[in-house]
This record gives C-alpha cells, structure tokens and sequence, in this order.
C-alpha cells in the first residue's frame, strides 16, 4: 500500500483528493491535510459580505465528507517537507503542526509515498503597511477572502447603509491593496454587489464609489485582458468594463500600488511614479498571495527550500522559469504536469503551483516599484488541474513510475468566470464571461492570442442564475453527493 | 424652438465624470433585456451551451 499525501483542501486539493480515493479505492493510502475543518466555496463569499447569503451557506464541515470517502484527515497545517527522507530513513516525510482545538501546536511527521502541493495561498495582508499583519486581516479594511472576513464586511457594510440612511455621505473604496494583486475579479463582484445593495437600501445618492486596482487598464483581470465578438466588432475587456463601472457611476483608479492603509485614507502610487492619498468610509482591498512559507530540507537536514520553491513560496514545476522578458514569453512557459522538477513524486496543483511569469504585461513605475497583477489560477483551472495531477499520480501508484503523466496547461484550457453585480432571481445581474484560453497563445490565436467563438463576456440575469446554479452544483459536487463525479470542474 | 430639457436617464452619467465620457454606455432597451425573462432565458441556454464547450476543450 502506497500513500499519497494532499496539502490543502480547497478547490484544488479537494479535487485531487476526492478523485485519487475513488480511482484508488482501499488499495492506497489518501492523506489529507488541511488546517481548515471547513470547506468554503469562496466565490459566494461575496454574497455573504454583503449579507445575502449566511457562513453556513457557502460552508460545511470535511470530517464526514473525507471519512466517507475513506480519506485519512488531518486538521493541521504542513510546516516542511523533507522529500529525501531523514539521515536515518530514505522515506520522504511531511512536517505538520495541528491546528485542531485538541492537538493544537503539537508536530508529527507523515511519511509519504507521493505528495501534491495544494495549499493555496498566503493572504499577505503584511506585504502592504496597515493593511494587515502576516496573513492577519487588519483594523482599517475588510476582507471576503475567507466565510468570516466575509461576516465581518458584511456587518460593517450594514453599519455603513445605517450612516447613510441618518444623512451621513460615507465613501466606498474596494479593489487592490497591493502592486502585485491577483483576484481582482472578487473585489469586482464586491463593489457591484455593495452598489446593488446601496441602491436597493434606497441610499445610493449618499456614497461616493471608488475602485482601485492594480491592473493598467480597467477589465486586465490579470489575464491582459480579453477580446470578445459584441455587436459585429471584436472588443477590448477595457470597454467593457469601463462601461460597467460608468453605468454603476463607480470612479476608478488604475495603475495604483496600495502602499500604507491607515484607519479612514491609503497613501499609493501609480505607474507614473506619482502619488497620493484617498480617504474612506468603509473599504475592501484585496492582498497579494504568496506561498504559505513550506520548507524543504534534504537529507542532511540542509535547508533546500530554494531548489523545491520559488522566491514568492510557491512550488515550482514543469513550467519554463527561464523565459526572460516579456517579448519572449509563449505559450508553452506553462506547465503541464506540475510535477516538481527534482522530485517526480512531488506536485503541486493550483494556486500552489509557481507560474512562470505573469500573463499581464509587467509595468514598474519610475520608482521601481512592479504594479502589475499576478495570474489569476483559482477556480475551474484549480479544479481541472487538481483532476490531472490525481490522475497522474494514481498511474504512477498503480502502473508504476513511468506511467504516463496527465496534462492541464492554463495555455490550452479555458475558464468559465461568473463575476456578480446583484442578487435577485429577477432582478440580479452577473457577467458571464468564458476565456479560451486562460493564457493567450499568440502563435495560435494571432491577434488577441484567444479563440473568439469561445471568449464572450455578457451582463444579465442569465448570469446571475447561472452563478447562483453554480453556488450549489459545486457544493453539492465538493460533498460527494451520489453523482458528483458527473459534475465537471 | 423648445427650450425644454430632453433627460436622457441612461446619458446623464456621460457628465458625471471625465473618465465616463470617453467610454460607452447601455441604452434602455439594452438594460431592458438584461432582465428581460424571455430573452435571459434563451440567453441562459446559450451561455450554459457555450461554457459547456469550453469545459469540453479544457478536459
């Protein structure tokens, strides 16, 4: 019997997990460690930050999922690794610390056949002064990334709607707080959903609304935005979402790394190189990620995490690290197996995973200072690479160590991105956009490096509902009801 | 000549702010459709088609 250890149980790690024990079935170990002992479905986060939807709702506990999928679970999170084994042993083995109430703080080490990196990322809400400590939200803002950031807006919000229904103006600023930002298609869904809910409060005309992003043009998403086919012409993103942002009457502030959070005013600077100061009432600035600090060491107990992970923590993989300038990027800089390198029963999947480069075009200001989103990898690329890299790890457990190895390049899968601007069954909107794919291939798609028959973007109810079927297909999918496999990624 | 003032409620924004003026902007009839119900839901089985291929291409 072989185990296999996953790290994380979130969107990619969930699915590799799942799928590695139904295709290995009691023949093999599978391992999960997580320090979470909930699953969240992080893109209803939104709702629940503006008080539509409940933590309960876009939550459940593992335990019983993982013990009904007979998935040994460990409520704790992964300190180092050791993929050469100790000096005593040649067995690779996992260094975690327990996060659950009854065995917290305390370390044990699991040893390991195979390993997927999918621990997601580190909220860095420390990279950016005032705007948090390490991975802690701070006092100023707030934050959807997790169910309770989540409540903790939404009841700030409800305060903020109170000012304003007394006679008092109160100033939104949602987006970015850093240079080096991914993910602002949540703080994109959240400044709609704020202004949906203002105008519903009948208070609109009482709030200033303001974004503030990284991106150097409005609808970038960090994917250097997109091209669809809209009424006979083939658009920018720009348009389409400057149009957006003028019809919601929500200024924007591009460009602009987010550099101290102070309590009610941000200090930034832009692309340009100049900089100021905005003031608000109430804002959500998104952080950077980074990796979640894992170690490795060899077998000597050296310190070879600079061999296993990049410089930001995440993994690297088969991914071209050597690419160069932005002239020379392609295509296939992407991974396709997310195998490490150096150790071949080491992957990672994910948000874990190193990306070669960004997608956007990299900008710097005349200070120096790099403001430009990172690539987005969460969502149905998680998903999709997370059921590759079960794959190839089930063949490598049971056909042996030169089976053949599954492929999910972000360069030739597409995404499916439901981004909302409003709850309501009949009065709800949400762009529906798809990409294909996520990263442009500019030697096959020559012009806007994207298949146009399948990258649109739409705003309508159809999306809403769409996204709202999507809230409860994937929990229902990610708890193992009968049918979920059919339930793509 | 009328001196009437014609209120165009989908254009006053235009003037709101500089960044506003240069981009483009829904008419009524197209906020209309984005909750018409008939034509949400055909545009509902079209998007669930075309996400459906995409899905298909990424497996």
């Amino acid at each position: 019997m072989a185990r296999l250890i996953v790290l994380g149980g979130g969107v990619a790690g969930h699915t590799t997990a799942t799928f590695a024990a139904k295709w290995l079935g009691s023949e093999h170990e599978v391992v999960v460690v997580t320090p979470n002992a909930k699953w969240n479905w992080i893109p209803s986060n939104i709702w629940v930050g503006v008080g539509q939807m409940t933590k309960e709702e876009v939550t459940f506990d593992l335990a019983p999922v993982y013990a009904k999928a007979g998935i040994s679970y460990y409520q704790a999170k992964a300190v180092s690794l050791n993929p050469e084994g100790s000096e005593s042993s040649d067995k690779p083995f996992v260094t975690i610390e327990y996060t659950s109430t009854d065995k917290a703080g305390q370390s044990e080490n699991i040893e390991y056949d195979y390993i997927v990196n999918a621990t997601g990322p580190k909220l860095n809400f420390g990279a950016t002064p005032g705007l948090g400590e390490g991975s802690e939200l701070g006092e100023h803002t707030v934050s959807v990334c997790t169910a309770d950031h989540a409540v903790h807006a939404s009841e700030k919000l409800a305060e903020a709607i109170e000012k304003m229904k007394g006679g008092t103006r109160q100033k939104f600023l949602i987006g970015t707080g850093h240079g080096m930002c991914t993910c602002q298609g949540a703080a994109f869904e959240y400044i709609f959903n704020i202004e949906n809910e203002i105008r519903k409060a009948g208070v609109r005309d009482m709030a200033d609304m303001k974004w503030i992003s990284n991106e150097s043009f409005l609808g970038d998403f960090g994917m250097g935005g997109l091209h669809m086919k809209v009424g006979g012409y083939v658009v920018s993103s720009k348009l389409f979402a400057e149009s957006l942002y003028a019809e919601r009457n929500i200024e924007w502030l591009i460009g602009a790394h987010v550099s101290k959070v102070e309590t009610g005013k941000i200090e930034y600077e832009l692309l340009d190189g100049s900089t100021g100061e905005e003031e608000f009432d109430f804002s959500m600035l998104i952080p950077p990620f980074a990796g979640v600090g894992l170690k490795a060491y060899d077998k000597t107990g050296t310190d070879i995490t600079d061999t296993v992970f990049a410089p930001n923590g995440f993994m690297k993989v088969d991914a071209n690290y050597a690419a160069g300038a932005y002239e020379n990027w392609k295509a296939s800089d992407w991974p396709r197996t997310y195998q490490n390198p150096t150790y071949k029963n080491m992957f990672a999947a994910g948000i874990a995973f190193a990306p070669p480069h960004l997608i956007s075009k990299p900008m710097k200001s005349p200070n120096g200072t790099p403001i430009n989103p990172t690539p987005p990898r969460t969502g149905m690329p998680s998903g999709i690479i997370g059921k590759a890299v079960a794959h190839s790890v089930c063949d490598l457990m049971t056909k042996g160590e030169n089976a053949h190895l599954h492929e999910a390049s972000m360069a030739e899968m597409g995404a499916a991105c439901v981004a909302s601007a409003g709850k309501g069954v009949f009065t709800g909107t949400a762009a529906a956009m798809t990409v294909y794919p996520v990263v442009p291939d500019f030697e096959k798609y020559p012009g806007t490096g994207r298949d146009t028959d399948y990258t649109f973007g739409e705003i309508g109810l159809a999306g809403h509902w769409i996204k709202h079927i999507l809230h409860f297909l994937f929990i229902y999918k990610a708890k193992l009801n009968p049918g979920w496999t059919l339930i793509p990624e | 000549m009328s001196n009437e003032v014609k209120h165009v409620k989908e254009e006053v924004n235009f003037q709101k702010n500089e960044q506003f003026t240069l981009t483009m902007m829904p008419g009524a009839f197209a906020k209309k459709l984005r909750t018409c119900l008939i034509f949400q839901f055909i545009r509902f089985v079209i998007i669930n088609i075309k996400m459906i291929i995409v899905v298909g291409k990424s497996h």
